[in-house]
């Protein structure tokens, strides 16, 4: 992946000095770097592998019935990943829908309308957010944030949404959409920062070409900025879904931990993450432990898609709109 | 029909009505046009702490073609630039002085600069068509956003401004591709139809033609020429020949002032002023 960038360069170097002396260091800092990017890819191919390892008795006895199933019983030794599965999607879905236009809209404050020395102190605070550690927002989560979304948003809530099945059922507090409050202010600086990096990178020849036109500083956001980088923004608000997709330590606290699908959003749920964090002392038989292997790997996997997925966006954006003025 | 037209600023004392309308006064070199656009007098700007103009004086016509002349870093693009107030967007800058559109203050308070930019219309350096819209949605994008709805409205001033960017039988099967599947140059005669579709009353060019090919600015160059008769067109330019084969006027900046300004052809065969001719005769510069 290096090497194209770096070979035009390095072929420069060896040329210029005709002493082969000065050779030998290059080239065998050539191959230590090429080591070193090696083990790093080599490192997720093997916790691939030792997660398939682990989880091969499961494999073979559930099949592809695994992810279909809701059952999760270690007395019967029946297990199932769906509602895992689900609480996992659906937990992050809620994150995103929050946490993408919170996060859009303060990199658009922050890259067209802030005064420009206000910008940096509102930067560092938001990394600092990125900052805390998880177990920091879970605590928070218990002790403020569950009580005030029992007494208040979740009571109002269904008064004004209760005809949605979303928005049904008995309020406990712990919840999916606790869960996914919690996840979406994790993500919150990740689509920021991105977010502000895309906003950046939209060439100011566009924004001239809206104002020449005679538009507002809305309409110039809305038809040179925000249109300009959509697809980077969609690749922002995907690289936020992979992070969301293995928040753990914090989730566990809020959501619930039944491993139960229901419609509404008070309920409690379970998420991949949390489930093997929680569980993995109590995995007395092989096949518990082999099914909580299997749950890392399905969680290893949508991660890893979602994040190519996240990549490839961000790729064809710088390539993409602008490559093709000129 | 009617209201959109009323709706938008620009038309009411707006030069042309149809492409195709012969103008009352063909402007024959070496006759003053009788209007003037722009009547500048006493301006200066400030980047900051940095003078980039002094005390430019002068009056360019309507109906005619206006080119802006010097060296680099001389304040010519930002003369342009504070004619439609674009120099705005730059924070920490400052002007003194007095600048009318056809008797019309520009820098007084309580003029609106998104209505000073319908009004006076830009086309930059580099083509920057919009990358998400298609070619008609470029052309139309400042119709609509001054609220125009009307599908035949739009569906005239559609052809009307990319006949006058003379893009029109060149695109016309296709006005939905994306703008940016043009060529350079003709995603450059893109913007300027963007830039007309609006019905400014003057059109201002920060050196079109200097990222195209000579063939492509040969269509520019001709473009410009077909607006003249019915457009005020000041444009910025670092090509000398430029100047001469397509501007009725020259002016001549060095070092943020205004040297010397004239009829084109007095300004590059009879300069009074020696720093001029030494400019335009390649001396430096």
């Amino acid at each position: 992946m290096a090497s194209p960038s770096g070979d035009p360069a390095s072929r420069v170097a060896t040329k210029a000095p005709p002493s082969s002396g000065a050779r030998w260091p290059d080239i065998s800092f050539r191959w230590l770097a090429l080591l070193a990017a090696l083990t790093t890819a080599a490192l997720i191919v093997l916790v691939g592998w030792e997660l398939y390892r682990g989880s091969r008795q499961a494999i073979a006895q559930f099949g592809l019935n695994f992810l279909g199933s809701s059952a999760w019983d270690p007395v019967t030794d029946k297990y199932g990943a769906w509602p895992f599965i689900y609480g996992t999607l659906v937990s992050s879905l809620i994150a995103l829908v929050i946490a993408v236009p919170l996060g859009v809209a303060a990199a658009l404050y922050l890259t067209e309308m802030a005064p420009l020395q206000l910008r940096q102190p509102i930067v560092t605070i938001i990394e600092m957010l990125a900052a805390v550690p998880s177990v920091i927002f879970g605590l928070w989560g218990i002790f403020v944030l569950i009580p005030w979304l029992r007494d208040h948003l979740f009571v109002w809530l269904k008064h004004t949404l209760g005809f949605l099945p979303l928005f049904q059922g008995p309020i406990y507090g712990v919840s999916m959409l606790a869960g996914g409050i919690i996840i979406a202010i994790m993500i919150l600086p990740i689509i920021t920062s991105v977010s502000r990096e895309i906003l950046r990178s939209v060439p100011d020849l566009q924004r001239e070409a809206a104002y020449a036109l005679g538009a507002t500083h809305w309409e110039v956001i809305r038809i040179a900025v925000l249109s300009y980088a959509r697809r980077g923004l969609f690749g922002a608000a995907v690289l936020g879904l992979g992070r969301a997709l293995g928040e753990t330590m914090a989730v566990t606290m809020v959501i619930g931990n039944r491993p139960v699908i229901s419609a509404s959003l008070f309920a409690p749920s379970y998420t991949l993450a949390s489930v093997i964090a929680n569980e993995f002392t109590e995995a007395t038989t092989d096949m518990y432990l082999n099914a909580l292997f299997e749950l890392g790997l399905v969680l290893l996997v949508v991660t890893i898609l979602v994040n190519i997925v996240a990549q490839l966006m961000l790729r064809t954006l710088s390539g993409g709109a602008s490559g093709k003025v000129n | 029909m009617a209201d959109p037209i009323q709706a938008n600023p620009i038309s009411t004392r707006s030069p042309v009505t149809a492409p195709a309308v012969a103008p009352q006064a063909p402007a024959a070199p070496g006759v003053a046009p009788l209007e003037v656009a722009f009547a500048i007098k006493g301006f200066s700007l400030w980047y900051g702490a940095n003078q980039a103009l002094y005390n430019v004086a002068i009056d360019i016509p309507a109906r005619s073609v206006t080119a802006i002349i010097g060296p680099s870093g001389c304040g010519k693009s930002t003369f342009l630039r504070a004619l439609n107030r674009m120099h705005e967007l730059t924070p920490g800058t400052r002007i003194a002085g007095d600048l009318r559109l056809f008797g019309e203050d520009l820098y007084a308070p309580g003029i609106d600069p998104t209505v000073v930019r319908r009004r006076v219309g830009m086309v930059f350096q580099k083509s920057n068509p919009f990358p998400t819209m298609s070619i008609a949605e470029n052309v139309l994008v400042g119709l609509r956003l001054n609220g125009v709805n009307d599908r035949v409205f739009l569906r005239e001033r559609l052809e009307q401004a990319l006949r006058m960017a003379a893009l029109w039988d060149e695109v016309k099967d296709h006005l939905s591709r994306p703008g940016i599947s043009l060529s350079g140059g003709q995603q450059q005669r893109l913007c300027i139809a963007r830039a007309l579709a609006v019905q400014p009353e003057v059109l201002l060019m920060d050196e079109p033609c200097s990222s195209l090919d000579p063939l492509a600015t040969a269509k520019i160059e001709e473009l410009i020429n077909d607006l003249r008769s019915s457009y005020t067109v000041i444009i910025v330019t670092h090509n000398m020949q430029q100047a001469a084969r397509c501007s009725n006027r020259t002016a001549f900046f060095y070092l943020g002032k205004l040297v010397e300004y004239d009829q084109t052809r007095t300004i590059f065969m009879n300069p009074s002023n020696p720093q001029t001719e030494a400019y335009v005769s390649g001396r430096f510069g």
